[in-house]
């Protein structure tokens, strides 16, 4: 016999002994709920196929992030369904060259519905508040926020690529506070894959949620409406900025608000380069 | 400090407070050891006692201020806390009067001993509450954000105020306040080591909360080493790691059956009047937020850690014994797979 069937011995061995892992409890999660095993072997499999062939994703400058040891991954917020928070979680596990996870700080209401809270947990997410964000940080993990939070997210198609306001700028004294380096990241293509033409008021605070989105595809054709329009997309990592000698300042809002200026500064101009790299929202 | 010399346990007919009051006893150091509790203990632990000068009396009378002041007691340990609601003695409304009122008259007695030296009283991470803004990790000062639904928690609250009343009141006595996760243990029975001993463990649909237990045995050498040493102070008793439910549930060897919320509530009212599961609101919101604490202060303070939740765990399910999908059961399973295919394979 070739070896051929060897290595399909080795797979089912390999996938009985996960199951079997899973089934008898024999994993770890952190105090987050974070499982990475998980992770690896479910989530981010799910989610390769629409980072490479649906959306195409190029990301530019992964090696700014840190070997090892702790960094605040800002970047800007855009596509009514967060997948850019998802993608980029995606970016930096693949394309970093010591496959790292990026930690997800998620609004309460993602931790407020069923099942949607679990997976957040579970693939490294946690509430968007500062003592989760320190106590990550200190840690040593890479924590991914989106500044803009709702603001972003859930903005009209006209104002795309157009940065919201940065809030009370609690990132930047998360990272003050624990002297971490800011990266800021940049997001082209997330704005076009389900572009908000409205939203119906009403039926939001009717379902408690921050917008009901009207898309040219939904909530016309059902749930065939949820299928995300296939743009390019770029993601560029910027260099870091360091804090570590501005850790007294965490209180001080003057510096603060600066710093998150800057920031959003940072990635607007950056925003601004990438679209001319990318003419068309549906090149290949 | 010094070792005291008289100690008084309250809630010694309790497997906890038993045990406390039997090992300070096996202390040579320790003179005399009283333990308080409004019923005899029974059967084992009254044997257990046998070292122990045990008073029946209710701690909402008199009887415990004089007892105080006669004895010349230095340190008051304080576990008569119930944690359930026990329908055969009274229901909730007892279980208040005992909590709250209990530990209040407690310490108005306490404040008028004239040798109390140290204050320890078992509080429970159920301080916390239960929110979906919650940071993930509980620290000592973290505050609750809303006022827990269940009434356990409820009474928590009330008692560790009437610590922070009596600490403003007496500051010669160093007070303690042991901020407990469920204990689990190889023999500990309490409803949530029932809980997980269902044939199909209920769980709550789209929730998978993280758990933290901490072993019993771990608990005892804390609640002693705060009597015989001095820490001052509010400490999260836990140990560190985290299971999910569902990870727990597994580990067991048992089938969780996910219920939607409402439901869940609806069970826990029905548990309520049929009496035939003992299951309530604390431990709903236990299983919708679940509860993660951070140890670094008692780790520091005592320069002890208590085993992981994990470990514990493991120790309470050898005790208990698994369910039918035990970890033998699936690795006989998976080998059996993995045998069938050879076959398959040398018969080709």
């Amino acid at each position: 016999m070739s070896d051929v069937p060897d290595v399909w011995d080795r797979r089912v061995a390999g996938a009985l002994a996960l199951l079997r892992q899973r089934l008898t409890g024999d994993y770890e999660v952190d105090e987050f709920g974070f499982d990475r095993q998980l992770t690896e072997s479910v989530f981010l499999p799910m989610l390769r196929p629409l980072y490479r062939n649906w959306f195409r994703i190029e990301a530019i400058g992964a090696k700014q992030l840190p070997e090892d040891g702790p960094a605040l991954v800002v970047a800007n917020h855009s596509g009514t369904i967060a997948l850019d928070a998802l993608m980029l979680a995606v970016a930096v596990h693949d394309e970093h060259p010591s496959h790292r996870f990026l930690r997800l700080l998620g609004a309460d209401i993602v931790f407020r519905m069923p099942g949607l809270s679990e997976i957040a947990r579970k693939s490294g997410g946690t509430l968007a508040c500062n003592p989760d964000a320190e106590r990550l940080l200190k840690a040593g993990e890479l924590v991914g926020v989106f500044p803009e939070g709702f603001k972003g997210i859930g903005k009209p198609f006209a104002d795309r690529y157009k940065l919201a306001r940065f809030g009370r700028g609690g990132f930047v004294s998360a990272a003050l506070r624990t002297g971490t380096p800011i990266v800021p990241v940049s997001i082209v293509g997330a704005e076009e894959i389900y572009p908000l033409l409205g939203n119906i008021r009403p039926l939001a605070r009717l379902l408690g949620a921050p917008y009901f989105p009207v898309t040219p595809t939904f909530p016309w054709l059902g749930p065939l409406g949820l299928v995300p329009l296939p743009s390019k997309w770029l993601i560029e990592f910027g260099e870091p900025i360091p804090t570590a000698d501005m850790m007294d300042s965490a209180d001080d809002p003057m510096v603060v608000f600066n710093l998150a200026d800057q920031v959003r500064e940072t990635i607007q101009q950056a925003l601004h380069k990438l679209l001319e790299r990318r003419p068309d929202a549906f090149s290949a | 400090m010094s070792t005291p010399s008289v100690v008084v346990v309250t809630g010694v007919a309790r497997h906890l407070g038993a045990q406390v009051a039997a090992r300070l006893a096996a202390d040579p150091r320790i003179k005399q050891v009283i333990g308080v509790d409004l019923t005899p203990p029974a059967g084992e632990l009254a044997r257990v006692l046998a070292d122990v000068d045990v008073r029946q009396l209710d701690m909402r009378g008199p009887e415990i201020a004089l007892l105080l002041a006669d004895s010349g007691a230095e340190v008051v340990v304080h576990l008569a806390i119930v944690t359930a609601v026990d329908q055969q003695s009274g229901g909730r409304a007892a279980m208040k009067e005992h909590n709250v009122i209990g530990t209040m008259s407690l310490l108005a007695a306490c404040q008028q001993a004239p040798d109390m030296r140290r204050l320890v009283v078992r509080s429970s991470t159920a301080a916390y509450g239960a929110s979906f803004r919650d940071p993930a990790v509980f620290t000592e000062d973290t505050e609750p954000r809303e006022v827990p639904r269940g009434g356990y928690a409820r009474d928590v609250l009330d008692v560790e105020g009437y610590v922070r009343g009596f600490r403003r009141r007496r500051q010669d006595v160093a007070a303690t306040v042991l901020r407990f996760a469920p204990f689990v243990g190889p023999r500990a029975d309490t409803r949530l080591t029932r809980y997980f001993a269902l044939p199909v463990v209920p769980t709550v649909l789209g929730r998978d909360p993280r758990l933290q237990f901490v072993h019993v045995d771990d608990a005892l050498e804390v609640l002693y080493r705060s009597v015989v040493e001095s820490h001052a102070g509010t400490f999260n008793v836990a140990g560190p790691g985290v299971l999910t439910l569902s990870q727990a549930i597994r580990r067991a060897g048992r089938i969780a059956a996910p219920v939607v919320e409402p439901g869940l509530s609806a069970m826990a009212s029905l548990a309520r009047r049929t009496k035939m599961v003992d299951f309530s609101l604390d431990q709903l919101d236990l299983f919708v937020h679940g509860r993660v604490v951070d140890i670094s202060r008692l780790v520091a303070e005592y320069g002890f850690e208590p085993r992981s939740t994990a470990v514990a765990f493991d120790d309470f399910i050898r005790g208990q014994g698994y369910g039918p999908l035990g970890p033998d059961a699936v690795r006989a399973a998976e080998q059996k797979i993995l045998d069938g295919i050879a076959r398959i394979r040398g018969a080709r």
